[in-house]
């Protein structure tokens, strides 16, 4: 008996002991800067792998935007470079080549030729309606949210998660405020981002019909874009992003009706558009409106 | 034919009896219903992820059961010393192989059964329709994949040493297979001979498991596949089981019994 009871009082006593230790621990663990507990579960499990884990996710989302005929990485993947779902929202710039209904190729051999009468066979998006080709259906692109929230969670920095998380649920969600909630998180986790804000100002704009807040959003945006060094890509995705958002304040002013304005944002446009000849053609007949046909436009030079 | 259902019978008893079966089910069924209640921005039409994750662990939880169960058959017979007695019945050794193999099919067809419902329960209750059909065709798809793995596996435990060696190896030749078996001839284009060569022999004379995987086509609601090729896979299935299972009878009837 006495035994038993020494074990129990023991046990008390190292109980107690444990809580007193973890109770004085905790906060110096917390208040310690060499400390990874900040509540991210990922960044404690993965460290910096959860990157590659959030770019398969986001593939993942847009296989789904195609309901499941997309590219292993054995056949050719030139037409899906740039996800669609993100091509699609029209804030990314594409770098897709090739067909993409001919990513597997002709059958080499009858076990493959056999094999594709059990695989998804034709090249739909789901907000067009998916394989029933029913756009009654086009909600249906819900279906890639789940792998996108993810992908987000897995990393904050990546900020086409959120740009296109949002479109969607905007365009086709009919969710603005859900849409308001991720693109002020991402904003949080990577402030003063163009995209983000590009994407903000979209959602004021044709969401909630604020053009005002959205020009503000769009002018913040603007001013906070830095020309980039680096590889092709890279530069003409900021540039790409930079046209977006001119482009978008030159039709705020050009329907508010300050038509100058509207050329020296069009102008700005013009210098690091791909197709700077589409908007100089577009910037002459502006200005042919304002000064009267009589005006001739200057030489355009590239 | 009685002999070999009898013996199929004790292997269906048995999978009453062990747990692998109810723990992989209740594991299947928590994972999901706990996915299910993860709130994505307040849409609760979002299906294709829970049906994704639900038809992964059917997946895994089938080859676990089809495996395991069939790699200890014969060799705990022989190990309890009831493979003598067993044999000494009028039951033939032939009879003994196919009994087995019928017991680890039919037993992997009623897990699968209890799998789908749940499955079809799981999917339904968010989509509000019940492709029967297309259940259908994937199950026995299913099925009868898990119909040649019984047979390479029962194969395996009368010519390898253990059942853990004979599980492990099946585990990984049915991986392999399911993840790169329709890329090996695209694999062995960029392979300098004699690689190719070696390559192309194991890519034509596999049995292409993935072709049964149609979970995609279930996930994404794609239209039925054609009867005409549904019923030359079960055919093909028929085949390769029917190879490893003749290899089995040959591999057993050379084999001691004590």
């Amino acid at each position: 008996m006495n035994s038993a009871r020494t074990y129990g009082l023991l046990l008390i006593a190292c109980l107690t002991l444990s809580f007193g230790l973890a109770a004085n621990l905790q906060p110096q663990f917390v208040a310690w800067r060499g400390s990874r507990a900040d509540g991210d579960v990922f960044k404690i499990l993965l460290g910096d792998s959860r990157k590659l884990f959030a770019n398969e996710f986001f593939t993942k989302a847009d296989a789904y935007y195609h309901s499941g005929f997309y590219p292993t990485i054995f056949d050719n993947n030139e037409a899906f470079k740039t996800a669609h779902m993100a091509e699609d929202t029209g804030a990314v710039g594409s770098k897709n080549h090739g067909e993409e209904e001919q990513f597997m190729g002709p059958p080499r051999d009858w076990i493959e030729a056999f094999s594709r009468n059990f695989l998804p066979d034709r090249h739909t998006h789901l907000d067009e309606g998916g394989p029933a080709a029913d756009l009654s259906q086009s909600g249906s692109v819900r279906e890639i949210l789940p792998w996108l929230k993810l992908s987000t969670d897995l990393d904050p920095q990546n900020v086409q998660n959120y740009t296109v998380t949002a479109y969607w649920l905007r365009e086709r969600m009919h969710k603005p405020d859900e849409a308001n909630q991720v693109l002020l998180e991402g904003l949080r986790a990577n402030p003063g981002s163009c995209d983000i804000l590009f994407e903000l100002g979209r959602l004021y704009e044709e969401g909630y019909h604020d053009t005002n807040r959205a020009v503000n959003v769009w002018l913040a945006a603007a001013k906070n874009w830095q020309p980039v060094k680096g590889d092709d890509d890279t530069v003409a995705a900021n540039n790409f992003i930079y046209e977006k958002i001119t482009m978008q304040l030159g039709e705020a002013e050009y329907d508010a009706g300050h038509w100058q304005a509207a050329i020296g944002w069009f102008e700005k446009a013009k210098t690091v558009s791909r197709t700077p000849e589409v908007l100089q053609e577009r910037i002459a007949a502006m200005k042919q409106k304002i000064w009267g046909p009589a005006f001739e436009p200057p030489l355009f030079i590239p | 034919m009685k002999n070999i259902f009898a013996v199929a019978g004790v292997v269906i008893k048995e999978l009453y009896r062990r747990k692998d079966f109810y723990v992989l089910f209740i594991v299947t069924i928590l994972i999901c219903l706990v996915m299910a209640s993860v709130n994505i921005f307040n849409d609760d039409k979002i299906v294709r992820y829970l049906k994704e994750i639900c038809l992964l662990l059917v997946w895994i939880s089938s080859l676990v059961i089809a495996i395991t169960t069939t790699a200890r058959q014969i060799p705990a017979e022989r190990e309890n010393r009831t493979l003598l007695p067993l044999l000494a019945k009028p039951l033939t050794r032939m009879q003994l192989v196919l009994g087995k193999f019928f017991g680890c099919w039919i037993v992997c067809g009623l897990t699968l059964l209890c799998f789908y419902i749940f499955f079809g329960l799981l999917a339904g209750s968010r989509e509000h329709q019940w492709p029967a059909l297309d259940y259908f065709q994937a199950a026995m798809l299913h099925w009868f994949m898990l119909g040649m793995v019984v047979a390479m596996t029962l194969l395996g435990s009368l010519v390898f040493a253990a059942p853990s060696s004979n599980s492990t190896i099946c585990f990984v030749v049915v991986g392999g297979i399911l993840l790169v078996g329709r890329h090996l001839d695209q694999v062995a284009l960029t392979l300098p001979e004699p690689a190719r060569g070696i390559t192309q022999v194991i890519y034509f004379s596999i049995p292409h498991l993935e072709i049964f995987d149609t979970r995609d086509l279930i996930i994404h609601n794609w239209p039925l596949i054609p009867w005409k090729f549904w019923g030359l896979a079960l055919l093909y299935a028929l085949a390769y089981s029917s190879v490893f299972l003749a290899g089995a009878c040959l591999a057993f009837r050379r084999k001691a019994v004590n």
